[in-house]
Parts: structure tokens; sequence; C-alpha cells
């Protein structure tokens, strides 16, 4: 494992661990504190495998008032707290820190209400994203975004990580899905912010927490929008020579004013690596394949496939399939929603890039990525959800290998640099969290990462709460990069950590 | 010297001016630090729309945007618009008509209800505000089509939050924090928002109805269907006629609802909605396109509340709740429309009181919802709360406002006490 600097570890925290562990189970429920190692273990790490930590003490609370008391706890003793939801975040947001009380939030697992009337469905955070759509589909409705790791991953994650997913380009992110939440702040202080209401009054809090990684609170309850599920669903599989043909095609296609439901871009390696696994139907002699996923009524899709169809060919298509039934449409998506399992056969280990870019970069960008590939002499495949410009890349590495997770590391902040600098993002869905963390002054300059971090001190004054995650631990960005640590020394100790 | 300090002390700033029109980022930098330096308070405004929404506060100089205007980058094929924060809103939409774009928040235009006629103000005031119209329930509010920001905070620092494109999840979502804070928190610079295509189609479906539980019920099943609408309003008996259109002889109330798309698709959707809802032949209007923009155009422009002098109330509130909300304000004298399918009511009172508004403001908080005052006589202004807030929620807001504005001068108590 590459080292990564994590704040200071507090020695006379470490040492008062039974006494804290003690103190908690006055809190809370004995059994739902834990503090074996063994018992330990399986909250090492989140999504992000390559970095782990065992973390002082687990904690699992069952109620709000619970969190509450634990939150006073810790910030009233100094303790740092990590919340964690089903741990399935890719940039490392809920690794624990070693002197922290990792807070997971496993039990809070009940839809608490499904509000029809209001299109709404109140939760606790730990449901699964999936689980939502399955508790209101008999009734036609559905929750619109959907990360790929749905089956698995918290709404509370979502929240915390404003994790998107393919149908984000028509429906927005989990912030434009989301009606209300209850937070817990470090100071135990339980508030709502939103509710079932489409705004709420004054600051717009609900706006600042979803996507804060839990740095600001902890979320207690969520009540996110429900939709009607759209009548009719269909995809086309449209294969191109080149990925500027592909590149093209998308960009006409907004400019004529369709918004697909999702629109995804796979360039070759991956195309083959998919088809493969899946036997997708895939056109694997294309540059890159595109599919394009129209919803509405059934005229609207038959409207916007047609055309679709006119532009594909327009720009040079050397395939297009339309799915004829649902199984067909799926079977399209099989191959694409593989794509990590496909790229785990062909390598010992891969990291999954997020960056976002303007839509018409595209190539540029797939262009410089492959001049990294050659200059880092690890393998990469692409996909690109090509309707709100989000890239993600899949390097191919080896683990056990420290050279090649160096590589793959440094390859990684290569590309999301070059997004950047195309006049993108970092991150479009998966977090900062430690992965990115270093890079941040890629994006912003000291002046905006001040304010950021003044609004957390405003909220966490002793910095508590999952700290070590989203900002560079050293304050100013002349230090930029990533930190390494030599021999268990560190760079200007005396600079303020947060 | 930084590049930025350098740029700074080559402005010259006349101090002594009540009201600073800037043209340059670097004098509104230079105006904050100075205000910053020697503690003075500073009315923040764009073209004055909505200047008078808010508490009266007491400021030493004003710092006017209008001139800080033009369009920085609109590329069609992105899906976005980069605008200085005083760019007139109209600019902006004749430009994104030239490419058949369009903001779909479509923002309320208060220039009826303040001035008289139309005055949709500035982008900056426009997202300062946050006040979405009519396809709310649909597309969301003005602050989910922010993509990113510039600022100045209180200390005279430039900040930025956000970017250009619609995935980005780096950092604290500042976008939306500063929509929708009446410029309490930071004076916006540059602004990029996501645009969208205009639909091919509208096409408006006009229920002839008096009474409120019926259109609740009408909006709530259109809602609810896979018809997709984009509006959908209710206009008392008292309203009627000033919707009165070529294909709308009918004055009386109406539930009205908005079906937009594809040619086609609108057509079949049109259908099947008043097929849904049971409509009879004689009860139903149907607005072709241009018709159904003037219609959606009046809404979001209130006009029915034209020529109203005084005690406009603007309600949000859970659907399920408006029918007992208006049930329990028709103890007043009240005149009302309903907007976002059910979750939003406009409300004129004739009379307004500190008491009256104090049981209205409980009836609302019961029911879940909070009210902002639009439109109040002057001396009630001067003693009412004009939003509604916990103290939780106060405590929060003071602190969040201190770490932009550490010395309290962006619009000091426009908002709350202090804040």
């Amino acid at each position: 494992m590459s080292s990564l600097q994590m704040p200071k570890v507090d020695n006379a925290i470490m040492s008062k661990k039974d006494k804290i562990a003690s103190d908690l189970r006055e809190i809370i429920n004995s059994k739902n504190v834990l503090s074996n190692p063994d018992e330990l273990r399986p909250f090492e790490t989140d999504g992000l495998t390559a970095y782990r930590q065992m973390p002082l003490l687990v904690v699992m609370p069952e109620t709000v008032e619970e969190v509450s008391q634990i939150l006073k706890y810790c910030n009233e003793n100094k303790v740092k707290v990590v919340p964690r939801g089903a741990g399935t975040g890719l940039s490392g947001g809920s690794m624990p820190l070693e002197d922290c009380v990792l807070m997971a939030m496993g039990k809070f697992n009940k839809i608490i209400e499904i509000d029809y009337e209001n299109r709404c469905v109140v939760t606790q955070p730990c449901v699964t994203n999936l689980a939502i759509t399955h508790a209101v589909q008999d009734k036609g409705f559905y929750y619109a975004p959907d990360p790929s790791s749905q089956i698995a991953c918290s709404i509370g994650g979502n929240v915390a990580e404003n994790s998107g997913g393919v149908h984000s380009l028509k429906y927005g992110a989990t912030t434009n899905n989301l009606l209300g939440i209850q937070v817990v702040l470090m100071d135990g202080t339980v508030t709502k912010f939103g509710g079932k209401a489409m705004d709420a009054e004054g600051y717009d809090f609900l706006g600042l927490m979803t996507g804060s990684e839990g740095l600001l609170g902890v979320i207690t309850e969520v009540t996110v929008k429900i939709l009607k599920s759209p009548e009719v669903v269909k995809a086309a599989l449209v294969g191109f020579p080149s990925i500027e043909d592909a590149g093209n095609c998308v960009a006409e296609i907004i400019a004529e004013g369709c918004i697909p439901a999702g629109m995804e871009i796979m360039d070759k390696a991956l195309t083959k690596a998919t088809n493969d696994y899946s036997k997708a139907g895939y056109p694997i002699d294309a540059e890159a394949m595109m599919i394009v996923e129209f919803d509405g009524t059934e005229h609207e899709v038959e409207a916007y496939i047609q055309k679709t169809k006119e532009i594909a060919e327009k720009n040079n298509s050397s395939s297009l399939k339309i799915s004829k039934t649902n199984e067909e449409r799926l079977k399209f998506w099989a191959g694409r929603k593989a794509a990590f399992p496909a790229c785990g056969v062909l390598a010992p280990d891969y990291m999954c890039m997020d960056g976002s870019i303007p839509r018409g970069k595209l190539a540029e960008v797939l262009n410089e990525i492959s001049r990294l590939s050659k200059k880092y002499n690890l393998p990469v495949a692409n996909a690109f959800h090509a309707g709100d410009g989000n890239l993600h890349p899949l390097i191919m590495f080896d683990a056990n290998d420290k050279e090649s997770l160096r590589k793959c590391e440094e390859f990684g902040a290569d590309i999301l640099k070059y997004c950047v600098k195309v006049g993108g993002a970092l991150t479009g869905e998966h977090g900062v969290g430690i992965e990115k963390r270093e890079l941040m002054c890629e994006a912003f300059n000291d002046k905006d990462i001040q304010q950021q971090l003044t609004i957390k001190v405003a909220l966490d004054p002793n910095s508590l709460l999952n700290p070590g995650k989203v900002y560079p631990i050293l304050r100013k960005c002349a230090e930029e990069g990533r930190v390494h640590v030599h021999g268990g020394k560190t760079k200007f100790p005396d600079i303020p950590r947060f | 010297m930084s590049m930025e300090e350098k740029q700074n002390s080559q402005t010259s700033l006349d101090f002594n001016q009540n009201i600073f029109k800037p043209t340059s980022r670097e004098e509104i930098v230079e105006i904050v630090k100075t205000c910053y330096r020697k503690n003075i308070p500073l009315e923040i405004n764009g073209l004055k729309s909505k200047n008078k929404i808010g508490r009266n506060f007491q400021s030493e100089k004003t710092l006017d945007l209008s001139d800080y205007k033009g369009i920085i980058d609109y590329k069609p094929e992105e899906l976005y618009i980069k605008v200085k924060a005083g760019t007139p809103l109209k600019e902006i939409i004749g430009e994104l008509d030239k490419n058949n774009q369009q903001l779909a928040f479509e923002p309320n235009d208060f220039g009826y209800l303040f001035s008289g006629q139309s005055n949709s103000g500035s982008i900056g005031g426009v997202v300062s505000c946050n006040f979405a119209g009519s396809r709310r329930f649909k597309v969301g509010s003005v602050r989910d089509h922010i993509l990113g920001f510039q600022g100045i905070n209180g200390k005279g620092e430039t900040i930025k939050s956000g970017g250009t494109v619609v995935k980005n999840v780096t950092g604290y979502d500042l976008s939306k924090l500063v929509s929708g804070s009446f410029g309490t928190l930071t004076i916006l610079t540059e602004l990029s928002i996501k645009v969208l295509p205009k639909p091919e189609t509208s096409k408006t479906l006009i229920i002839k109805n008096p009474h409120l539980k019926k259109a609740l019920d009408f909006l709530g099943k259109a809602l609810s269907s896979s018809t997709d609408p984009s509006g959908g309003v209710f206009y008392p008996d008292y309203f009627g006629k000033d919707f009165v259109l070529n294909d709308l002889t009918h004055d009386g109330g109406l539930t009205a609802i908005r079906i937009e798309g594809p040619t086609n698709s609108v057509d079949q959707r049109a259908n099947r909605l008043s097929k849904e809802l049971g409509l009879l032949d004689q009860e139903l209007s149907i607005l072709d396109s241009e018709q159904s923009n003037i219609f959606w155009s009046r809404t979001k422009n209130l006009e029915v509340f034209k020529s109203l002098k005084s005690n406009l109330l603007r309600i949000v509130l859970p659907m399920s709740e408006t029918l007992q909300v208006i049930q329990k304000l028709k103890n007043f004298e009240i005149k009302y429309f309903i907007d976002w399918g059910g979750g939003l009511i406009w409300a004129s009172f004739d009379q307004l009181n500190t008491k009256i508004l104090s049981e209205i403001k409980d009836t609302v908080k019961k029911h879940q919802g909070y009210i902002t005052l639009i439109k109040v006589e002057e001396d009630l202004k001067a003693s009412a709360d004009i939003f509604t807030i916990d103290p939780i929620k106060y405590k929060i807001s003071e602190k969040i406002k201190r770490s932009f504005d550490p010395k309290r001068i962006f619009n000091p108590g426009k908002m709350y006490t202090g804040i």
C-alpha cells in the first residue's frame, strides 16, 4: 500500500481506548460497541481497497438519540469520528483513522414512510439505493439516481457523496432528487434540513450537506423524490470507427435537443473485455461503442430513436442496433454494467478513476489517456457517461507490486489533472475522499479551499468529524502534490493540519 | 506583492461616493476590502427587481452591479452559459433563444408586482433569491441549474466553487449555499448555468373548475401519471377573467396542466391525460403552443397580482397539506392561486398585521411548510419576520454567515437579525 499521510494520531486517545469503549457502552447497547481486532477488521477499508486502516473502535447506534449522544461524547472528549454507510465508496471517504470511533450506520436500515401523495419516500440512511425503487415499483414508481453499486450502496452514502449514475443526464444526481435530511452535527445537535415540501427556508443546508463526504454531519434520515416509471424505454447500440465520430455524435444528439435518459460510450478495449465477459453482442471491431437510451411515451421514444439513428449515420456509425424488447435492452446494458468484473479478468487489480470533462473534449482526453498509458506502461480501458461528461478510465495494475501501484496512482492523477486542464472536474460522482485529496489544489486555489475549510470549522470547530478527507492535509496549496511519508517523517510538521 | 494585489492597487477608488457601480472584478474587490477594513455595511443590488423582498436594514454604501454584465462564454453543445452576475436575465434568454435553448427553471418576473411592468432582473439576483417558476416539480429550482460560481467573500477574497460541467462533486457544493442567500454570503461575480433545449411543443389542458379540492385532485393525478407534465396551477373564480385567450373564453376558476416535448408525443400525452382525469369535452380547453406560452408567462410574472398594493405571501408546503391550509387561510380576506402542481401558494391578504401573520405562520408550520413575505406594508415590514427560521437553524446560519462574511458587511440583516 502506498503511504498516504493522515491526521496525526492522538496518543492520549489511543491510550484511553478501554475507557472510551466503556463510556460508549454506557451510552448504547454494549454489544453495539466493537473493540476486538477481529470485530474491527471488516471495517478497515471501503470500496477503495488499496488503503486500509483499523479503527480504534466501532459503534453501531440504533437510534438518532444514540447518534447524538455518541457525537456529543466524542466532541467533548476530542475523539475523531468517521461515519460509514454500506462501505462501497470508491474514494476512501469512510476509511477509518487509527484513533477514530467508526460510526457504522448499518442498523438504520428501515424505510420509514412511503408517501405517494407527495411522491416521496422517507427512509433511514442505510437502506440501499435499489431497495427504495423495490419498495415503490409495484405502484409504478422508482427512485431515479442509479449508481452502479445501487444494489449495495446506502442512500445515506449517496447523499454524503452526491452519487450519480447512468441516468443523471436527464434526472440529475442525488442532490437534485433529495427533499430533506435529518442530520446530527458533531456537537450532538439534531436538525432537519428540508422535508416533504419542494424547497426549504433559509440557507440551502440540504445542498451544502449533499456531497460533503461525512465532514459536516451524520445523516440519520433521508427524504427522496420518487418518479413515475416511464411507459417505454428503448436503447440503441451504435458502433463507430473512431472516438472522434462517437464524440461528435454525442454532441450532435444533445445539440438537436434530445436529452437521452442515458448515453454511454466505451472504448475498444472495454468493449472487447465486457463482450468477452458478458456476451452482450457488442460490435467488437468498432473503435468506440455507444449505448443511448430514451424513455417516455411511445411516440416520444420513437421520435428520439429515429433522430439518433439519423445523427449516428451522419457521423459514420459502423453498426446500429435498436432494442426490440426489454430483455434485449437489458442485454445491451449487461456488458456496460459488468465493466468492473470484466477488467478484473484482464489484470490482478484495477483502479477506477472518475473525472468530469466537457463532452466536446472526449477525443482529446482519450488520446491523452492513451499516451499516458504508453508512458506508464499500464493498460487502460475507458467507460464514459457521455451525456454528462463523466469519464471512468479503469487502470489495470498489480497491487502486490508496489511500483505498479505507484505508477497507477500517478497515471490516475495525471488523467485527473488533464480533466481539470480541459475545463472539467477532479471527480464527477465518486467524491474526493482520500484518493483525490492532494489533487484539490489542481481545481482550487488557496482562497477557495480556505473558504471551504472555514465552513467546516464553523460546524465542527475541533475538526473531529471525518478529518483527513477531501482537503489536503497541508494547509497551503503551495504544498500541492501527493504527500508521501518517508521513514515516518513528514515535511513541514509545524503547519496546522485539518 | 501578488498579481491580484498589484491589479488592485492600480484601480483608484473614490470612496466618498455612496453608490458604487463597478465594471470590473478588481473594483469590486477593492470596494469590499475597503468596507471590510472600515466596517462599512454594503447593500448589494442588481437590477432592483426583487430588492424590496427581505428585511429592511441599515447600509452606508450601495454596490450596484448593473454595469458588471456580459456573457463570458456560451457553449450550446455543452449545455451551459457563463455570465457576469449583473447580466440582465432578458439578455441571457435572448441569447439562448437563438439556439433554441432555455433556462428551464423559468424564474418569476417580480417587475409586474413591484413596478407594474416587466423587470426580470439580473441573473445574480435570480440566483440570490432562488424563486423558481412552474416547472419546479419537474426540473428543480434555480439552485439545481447552477453549475458553478465565482464570488467575493466578506474579506474581499475571490472564491469559486463548481465549474461548467454537470457532474462535479469536488468539495462542498457552495453553489447551492449561495443560491437563495439574498446576497448575505458573497457578492456573486460570475455564474455558470445549465441550459436545456426548448421543448418543440407546449400544450396546456385547461379544466374549467372552480373547486380547489377537485383541482388538487386533478393536479395530484397528473403529477403521478406517466404523462410527465411540466406545469400545474389552479386559479380560483376571481382570477379566471385574467386568462381569457383565443382558445379560452371561459372566465371562471380553472386548473391548468402543461405538457411539453416533441409534437406527436405531446398530443399523445395530452389525450391520455384528459382520459386519465376523466374529463368531458365541455369542461376542457386545450391551448396550443403560442397560447400555452402566454398562459405560463402570465403565471410566472404573477400578473394576477399586478395591481396589488401590498401583502403578498409565498407559501411552500407539501402538496398533501395545501387544501387544509387554504381552508384555514380562508378565515382571512385572501386571494390566492396554486402553482407547482399543488406545492406552492401565492396568497394576497387584504389585511395583515403581526397577530394575523403569526397565526398564518403557525398554521403553515403545523403543515410542514414555510412562508416568505414578498410584498407587505412598510410598518409591518419593519416589525415582522420576512423569512421563517427555527432557533437551531438560526444558530447554524449565523456561523455560516460569519464563515463567508466575518464582519457582516453584506446586506446585514436582510434575512434575519444579524444575517
